[in-house]
């Protein structure tokens, strides 16, 4: 099988070279036949591929402990569930699930446009290939998930080894969150590809028209979504599994992912501007670049062992092909905007900074601010190693310090962004569709300060939440009554109309509404609260509304882990609402290593967080470690609607399939 | 011409104020990044300032017995004695063996003070049967 794996990966490898090869003889030669071929072949090794990816999957169902791969991620006992997760369970496994991801997108990419871009679709391929070679050449030469396990023999023989049993999958990942935040923060980095493949291919071939712009924004939205999705969802496998009571730590490799996501935000509201005013082409493309290039990073930061992370996988040498790559790629990029800049100059000027141009630039600049001072902290220690030979690490201070106030400062660009008119906004419209947002704001203010609330950033914060909150009402409100009052349609079916009539506008009014609903969930940071107590069986101790009151302990085993749980009964304000059981939990294989899990008791006001830290030696007291931390549902609330808001803007516009037939 | 000046004009405004906030959380929270052996052989000038070291735990140096857990890192010849005094729980990846990074100060009485501790198992994970592994 491990044959079978390496061929298919080896095949696809030639196939993508031969495509490359054949898209860029077509060009040069004008040979169409030659560009059919290099797409089939495109085809061809997208299909190797999957048939690498499903043999990897099959041979850890199958428990081949033969293959390197499968002994040290998998074992026996460990449910089909989680098997075939530990594709991703270490790094070469990874790899090839980044190699299938890639290819798949490929495959889409140059499918759904095959025939709508003649001239450009060659050099689109070209790209992608290069992309794909790229990783397929690491991932069959510097970390193959088909390797077998051998033994070496004193006298210098070597033969094949068979353990009887694997490692088994790495505990933290046991967790249904690890199962698909991989995958999904794949899909979100690797999706940056094709947009980077279509603008440089509009560069190469001076087809700068603004039609392919509408194909890169569907796939910069999904591969946003899933990006943010795949951020969201490792936040919640930190904060249930992990135990520090968080889920966001400005870790070197969350970071790394943030910075693509920031950047491609940054794309997607500059685009509008383009689009509408054919302004700003030339950052457009640079943050197309931008964002491709940082998800490179991304990987290169996680697999090269450059930054110490608590996500890093063990020091690979592939940090060398990585770097030699994204300077390759952002010295072409850049010399080829240069080169092209006269196709790309920009068609009106700024009128008036009261304008929405004036809003998306400045909306602009913060975010890519915010993602310039991450990669500042995040890469400090290099840098400072570089220039003055000692190794300086940066922590949350600094990234809170500047990230705060440019969250504070989006949510204000988010409420009055809308407001504003394209090109120019009269003080006296703006005064008039300020009102309300400002007036419920300055109550809700006064209503937070009156009721004992002292924390700057949270007050402005929720101030600030409001005050979007009510603009958003406002511009749904405003459509729908204009419908009602023309069409007699009832209030709700207006607003499901106004949504389905203009699902860019308004599902893009919703995905603000989803980032609202988290920022409220962020300001709850600011009131966290958290105690560690040493309790005997009948004890008990209190934290915010809540007390807690130990009656047990529970031992057991199950075929892969043996735990310990501590059961305590929750009351609120005297009253029993909940019994939670932290758990720690001591793997059988491996290096049996112990993993504690978090009881939550998670309710709209306020998250219960309680962990089981560790017992007395003679079994009589038990460390428990209990947090409250307020608003954190909203967060997960909010994430569900981004996803939600961005569907709708992505479903298909009946009007506009009509027009293009 | 004069919405452009203004609109760079409040991005120089902006990217000041938050350069200022920077500096200041940086100041706050940079830590030296040093190994176990150069931690040795420079404890003198690392009096108050906030380090960061790495090493592996001693098998058999982590004592839980005392209120505040103490162990030993080591890497090479030269070794740490570590007092851990931070709120947070001790990472699960932390066990004898185990590659540790610590944050935190130099005590009176001699003993690093970590208030954070980072502990990676994963790469041993991997490494146990990397040695064997061949095409």
């Amino acid at each position: 099988m491990a044959n079978f794996g390496n061929f298919c990966l080896l095949l696809a490898l030639c196939l993508s070279l031969y495509a490359l090869i054949a898209s860029l003889t077509g060009i040069s030669q004008r040979h169409s036949r030659m560009n059919k071929s290099a797409e089939n072949a495109a085809y061809a090794a997208t299909g190797c591929i999957t048939l690498a990816f499903v043999t990897l999957v099959y041979v850890l169902v199958t428990d081949n402990f033969a293959i390197s791969h499968v002994a040290s991620t998998s074992n026996r006992d460990l449910p089909v569930f989680y098997k075939i997760a530990a594709v991703w369970g270490a790094h070469d496994g990874s790899m090839l699930l980044w190699v299938f991801i890639t290819a798949i997108f490929c495959g889409i990419a140059i499918f759904q446009n095959r025939n709508r871009y003649r001239g450009m679709m060659p050099y689109v391929l070209a790209i992608l290939m290069t992309d794909l070679s790229l990783f397929l050449f690491l991932n069959i030469f510097f970390s193959n998930p088909f390797n077998r396990l051998v033994e070496v023999f004193p006298d210098g023989t070597i033969q094949q080894f068979l353990p009887a049993d694997g490692q088994g999958l790495n505990p933290i990942l046991h967790h249904w969150a690890m199962v698909i935040h991989p995958p999904v923060q794949y899909l979100g980095l690797i999706g940056f590809v094709v947009p980077f493949a279509f603008a440089m291919a509009a560069l190469l071939s001076r087809q700068l028209g603004d039609t392919w712009i509408r194909t890169i924004r569907r796939w910069t939205i999904l591969t946003w979504i899933f990006l943010g999705a795949g951020l969201l969802l490792g936040g919640k496998w930190a904060y249930v599994v992990l135990g520090w009571g968080g889920y966001w730590g400005w870790d070197p490799v969350e970071n790394s992912s943030l910075m693509p996501w920031l950047v491609s935000t940054a794309f997607l509201h500059s685009i509008i501007v383009q689009e509408r005013k054919g302004m700003l082409k030339v950052w457009n493309i640079i943050l197309v670049v931008l964002s491709y290039l940082l998800s490179i990073f991304s990987t290169f930061l996680t697999r090269s062992g450059i930054i110490s992370s608590v996500h890093a996988f063990a020091d690979s040498n592939l940090g060398k092909f990585f770097l030699i790559y994204m300077i390759g790629a952002l010295f072409a990029s850049l010399y080829l905007v240069i080169d092209r800049r006269t196709y790309l100059k920009s068609e009106r000027r700024l009128d008036s900074i009261l304008s929405r141009e004036s809003a998306f630039m400045f909306n602009n600049l913060v975010l890519v601010v915010a993602c310039f001072a991450i990669f500042w902290g995040t890469m400090f220690p290099v840098l400072s190693e570089w220039v003055r030979g000692t190794k300086i690490t940066v922590g949350p201070p600094f990234f809170n310090n500047i990230n705060i106030p440019i969250g504070l400062l989006l949510l204000v660009l988010t409420g009055v962004g809308p407001l504003f008119a394209w090109r120019k906004t009269s003080v006296k419209s703006l005064r008039r569709s300020i009102f309300w947002p400002v007036l419920i704001s300055c109550i809700t203010c006064i209503g937070l300060l009156a009721g004992g609330m002292r924390h700057f950033y949270a007050v402005a914060c929720l101030t600030l939440c409001c005050f979007v909150l009510v603009t958003i009402i406002e511009e749904f409100l405003k459509g729908s009554l204009i419908r009602v009052r023309n069409k007699g349609e009832n209030f709700l079916a207006a607003v499901v109309n106004l949504t389905r009539k203009n699902k860019r506008r308004y599902g893009g009014y919703i995905v603000h509404f989803s980032i609202v609903l988290m920022f409220i969930g962020f300001a709850g940071n600011a009131f966290n609260r958290e105690t560690t107590r040493q309790l005997e069986t009948g004890q008990e101790f209190g934290i915010g509304d809540y007390s807690l009151k130990m009656t047990g302990y529970q031992e057991g085993q199950t075929p892969n882990y043996e735990y310990g749980k501590v059961v305590l009964d929750v009351f609120k304000n005297g009253r029993e609402v909940r019994t939670l059981m932290p758990e720690t939990r001591i793997f059988k294989t491996g290096s049996r290593q112990t993993t504690t899990t978090v009881a939550l008791y998670s309710t709209p006001k306020e998250d219960l967080y309680v962990i089981f830290a560790g017992m007395s030696n003679d079994g009589s007291t038990f460390e428990i470690k209990a947090y409250v931390n307020p608003l954190v549902y909203w967060v997960w609330v909010g994430a569900a609607m981004m996803v939600l808001g961005t569907a709708i803007t992505l479903l298909p516009n009946k009007q506009s399939a009509v027009g293009r037939t | 011409m004069v919405a452009r000046m203004k609109f760079i004009f409040g991005g120089v405004v902006i990217i000041a104020a938050l350069t200022w906030l920077g500096f200041v959380g940086f100041e706050e929270s940079k830590a030296y990044y040093i190994t176990v052996d150069e931690y040795s052989s420079m404890q003198d000038s690392l009096q108050g300032k906030t380090v960061k070291v790495a090493g592996d735990v001693v098998s058999g140096s982590i004592d839980r017995s005392k209120p505040q857990m103490e162990f030993i890192i080591s890497s090479g010849n030269s070794s740490v004695k570590v007092r851990y005094i931070g709120n947070d729980i001790i990472p699960d990846t932390f066990t004898e063996g185990s590659k540790a990074l610590v944050e935190g100060s130099i005590a009176p009485d001699g003993v690093f003070q970590a208030r954070h501790i980072e502990a990676k198992c994963a790469s041993k994970y991997e490494a146990e049967y990397s040695d064997r592994t061949s095409q």
